[in-house]
């Protein structure tokens, strides 16, 4: 609601007394000190007991490893507190009614985020590093295994990091719901993920692909800031307060559906917010006035895809130039015979990989399913993963046109005939879908402002599937047709 | 002061504050009459800067509820419906907090929460936690909080709702004095009595609407009709209440009394006095009959219904 500065005095106050209230709750100190205390000891022993017995076996290195992994799972074990703190921030307080009178201090809505954000991290984090500090003493004393420096900052790094997305994710959680058994319900969706990730770490550490640890601390990085983000743009008091209620309105799910669908683009408020009397919606109306801004508020997702688009098809190129196939995987000869022979349309029994005929019908469907893909990622990945399904097909492309240029044919060429009479449409069709998918994720970091997270999900999934039925529908139908007619006459022809 | 124009909140398809206006005046004690679920605590979080309003708007000192929320925090104290407090915290401590929320520094927290602590009798309890406190010293340790910045305008919430009779009196006594020096308050309340004892005027809130506001006596005028008097007689009235018919109103009477409606008391009571003299009938006394807001209340909540 408010726009002021940060007043870090403000944000400090409200860190000292959420701290003071978790150091006088037994529940949160007694565990808080087992961990610390005596968890780092009982992993020592257990790490040397293991090196010990693998190094009966010869297999020294792995028990060596054991030490560094014995270091994240010390630190990890106190920065789950983290989770339960965090997810406790908002709910709990507004079921002990505490949170209307912090609500009605000047304090901003981000002061009050960023005070409770920092003051769930700080304690579990300062527990994490004391018990790593302790684990590593109690190492160096035990017979001294050496641990290089740079993977101490990496073990470091990477617990801040997983306590920050623990943290920020759990905030979020907190300030949308409206009991502390929900938050808990929901904190599966934070702890799952990040255990599975502990797993990955463990995994690259006992593999001693140390270096790995550094591009899993940017994808925390990257996770950390959509987390924040998202949590800055979605809190304020109005919505903590305001929800009373985590049933699930299918009724009314629709009804704002529905609204959303007839609203002009710009309009989400005054459907979802008001009764007022919305205009028909019509085939020529979504063409000659809805589509064009839709494009043009969605131009900045339009934008990144058309570069992740292009970033893909230069990483696949790179990738032929560092990894060049024999001539013999590039012999355009028999093409133009093949395709007048009709052979395209005889696939072996079963099809190849995920189509299963050459027809325009298996190549729309396999077109759509990985479209519904992009979808349910972008969901379920803030929009990431849809740009990923965005730039793979191109780095193909790219990677098979950088082939082509090794073994001294013209990739223009080779562009013009085997991609260019259908991609002229396809790849159009491809950049809106998943642009489109890609605003689905924006939606649910920042929804537009006046609207909740939910909200902006429906207008992002109403919007996609307009520009879905109305656009990329029909371009990929018809890039279907001309693959399937035109683009093998074309072969025939620069071939 | 205050100043709310066609203010809604609707949650959902729930409308808890529906197209209400009203103006408060600097210094001024409104108090909120409504039953539970009325809209007196969405309309105060909207005034309060704590909600947004649905459509229209609050200006609360001149500044918007909406855009200039922190400064109208800034300038409120919110007594909530419930207390709330932070149970692990010693009373000093958690007006500390507030006090560094509101911007107050240390000493002046420090005089002002002794102070307080004093005068609603918490100052003994000061070493004990909250969370051990009883009911009514949790609701005044919420009043203090509310009041511990010194804002010019005070948000009372059921301010004595849970507090026993000495206790309200004190808590009573304590907003009559707000109001001596000046303040704005905005009561709500159920209390009738309550509202009746110290506010100026009365609004009263049903379905999230305004139903009526005013003074008590220019809403019981209102919605009631004139004033009720009553006349007690040494002797019987016998058919004298006949001989009466032209000149008052008469709604009810017995053997030594009868009520009437004084329309215009200036005119017809000399009027009355002299008459009933002449017909030999000495007055003992002339009053009005109290009539309680509760009727007045009841009355437009079943204009509601």
């Amino acid at each position: 609601m408010t726009t002021d500065l940060i007043d870090l005095h403000t944000v400090k106050t409200l860190v000292r007394r959420e701290l003071r209230d978790s150091l006088r709750d037994w529940r949160i100190v007694v565990p808080i000190v087992l961990l610390t205390a005596i968890f780092p000891f009982l992993t020592n022993i257990a790490a040397q007991m293991a090196f010990d017995f693998l190094e009966g076996y010869g297999a020294t290195v792995i028990g060596e490893r054991m030490v560094p992994f014995g270091m994240m799972v010390v630190g990890f074990f106190p920065i789950t507190l983290s989770l339960v703190l965090a997810l406790e921030t908002f709910v709990g307080e507004k079921e002990r009614n505490t949170l209307e009178a912090l609500f009605a201090t000047p304090a901003s809505d981000l002061e009050l985020y960023l005070g409770k954000l920092i003051a769930a991290l700080v304690l579990p984090l300062c527990a994490a590093y004391a018990g790593i500090a302790i684990y590593l003493v109690t190492t160096s004393f035990g017979g001294g295994l050496e641990l290089p420096g740079l993977l101490l900052v990496q073990v470091l790094l990477l617990t801040t990091l997983e306590a920050l997305v623990m943290v920020s994710g759990a905030v979020i959680v907190s300030s949308h719901t409206t009991s502390v058994r929900a938050a808990n319900l929901l904190a599966s969706f934070i702890i799952v993920p990040t255990a599975l990730l502990l797993q990955v770490e463990a995994g690259l550490m006992f593999w001693g692909a140390y270096q790995a640890l550094w591009y899993v601390a940017l994808a925390l990085v990257v996770v950390n800031a959509i987390l924040i983000r998202a949590g800055m743009r979605s809190f304020n008091r109005e919505e903590v307060l305001s929800r009373e209620l985590d049933t699930l309105n299918l009724r009314r799910v629709g009804k704002d559906v529905r609204r959303l669908w007839l609203a002009p683009p710009g309009h989400a408020r005054i459907a979802l917010r008001t009764g007022e009397a919305l205009p028909r919606w019509s085939v020529k109306r979504f063409y000659t006035h809805d589509l064009p801004r839709l494009l043009r508020s969605g131009r900045f997702a339009l934008g990144a895809s058309a570069a992740i688009m292009l970033l893909g098809f230069l990483f696949g190129w790179g990738l032929a130039q560092r990894f060049p196939l024999t001539a013999s995987f590039v012999n355009f000869d028999a093409v133009a015979s093949t395709i007048s022979r009709g052979n395209l349309s005889e696939m072996p029994a079963g099809g190849v990989g995920l189509l299963p005929e050459f027809n325009a019908g298996a190549i729309l469907m396999h077109n759509l399913r990985a479209t519904v893909l992009t979808l349910m990622f972008a969901v379920l990945s803030f929009g990431s993963i849809s740009m990923l399904l965005a730039g793979l097909p191109m780095a193909v492309l790219g990677f098979l046109a950088g082939q082509v240029g090794g073994a001294g044919s013209n990739p223009v060429q080779f562009l013009a005939a085997f991609v260019l009479p259908h991609g002229v449409v396809e790849l159009p069709a491809t950049l809106i879908a998943a642009a489109f998918a890609l605003r689905i994720g924006a939606m649910l970091i920042a929804p537009p402002r006046s609207l909740t997270v939910g909200e902006g999900l429906l207008l992002g999934l109403t919007d996609f599937v307009k520009v879905f039925l109305f656009v990329v529908l029909p371009l990929l139908g018809l890039a279907s047709l001309l693959e399937v007619y035109l683009t093998p006459l074309v072969i025939q022809l620069l071939y | 002061m205050i100043e709310a124009v066609h203010l809604t909140k609707r949650f959902d398809t729930f409308v808890a504050v529906d197209d209400l206006s009203l103006s408060i005046a600097e210094g001024e004690v409104l108090a909120l009459l409504g039953h539970n679920g009325a809209g007196k605590t969405t309309t105060v979080r909207c005034l309060a800067g704590i909600l947004e309003p649905s459509s229209g708007y609050a200006t609360v000192a001149g500044y918007d509820s909406v855009q200039e929320a922190r400064q109208v925090r800034r300038l409120i104290g919110l007594l909530t419906e419930f207390p709330g407090l932070y149970d692990r915290m010693l009373p000093e401590e958690y007006l500390r907090f507030f006090g560094e929320m509101n911007g107050l520094s240390p000493p002046v927290i420090q005089g002002r929460a002794e102070k307080l602590l004093k005068h609603f009798d918490l100052w003994h309890a000061r070493d004990r936690r909250i969370g051990q406190f009883s009911k009514g010293m949790r609701q005044k340790m919420a009043l203090v909080r509310a009041l511990l910045h010194e804002p010019p305008i005070l948000f009372l919430d059921e301010p004595t709702s849970a507090l026993d009779p000495h206790s309200a009196k004190q808590v009573r006594d304590y907003v009559a004095e707000l109001r001596a020096q000046g303040h704005t308050i905005v009561l709500c309340t159920h209390n009738l009595a309550e509202a009746e004892a110290l506010a100026d005027r009365i609004a009263i809130i049903a379905r999230g609407r305004i139903r009526a506001a005013g003074t008590s006596d220019s809403l019981k005028r209102e919605l009631l009709g004139p004033p009720l008097m009553e006349v007690r007689t040494a002797e019987p009235l016998n058919g004298a209440l006949d001989e009466l018919r032209g000149l008052v109103s008469v709604v009810a009477g017995g053997d030594c009394w009868f009520h009437f409606e004084a329309e215009n008391p200036a005119l017809t009571h000399p009027r009355l006095l002299r008459r009933l003299d002449a017909l030999g009938h000495s007055v003992l006394a002339l009053s009005e009959v109290p009539r309680s807001l509760e009727t007045l209340y009841l009355r437009i909540l079943e204009q509601v219904e």
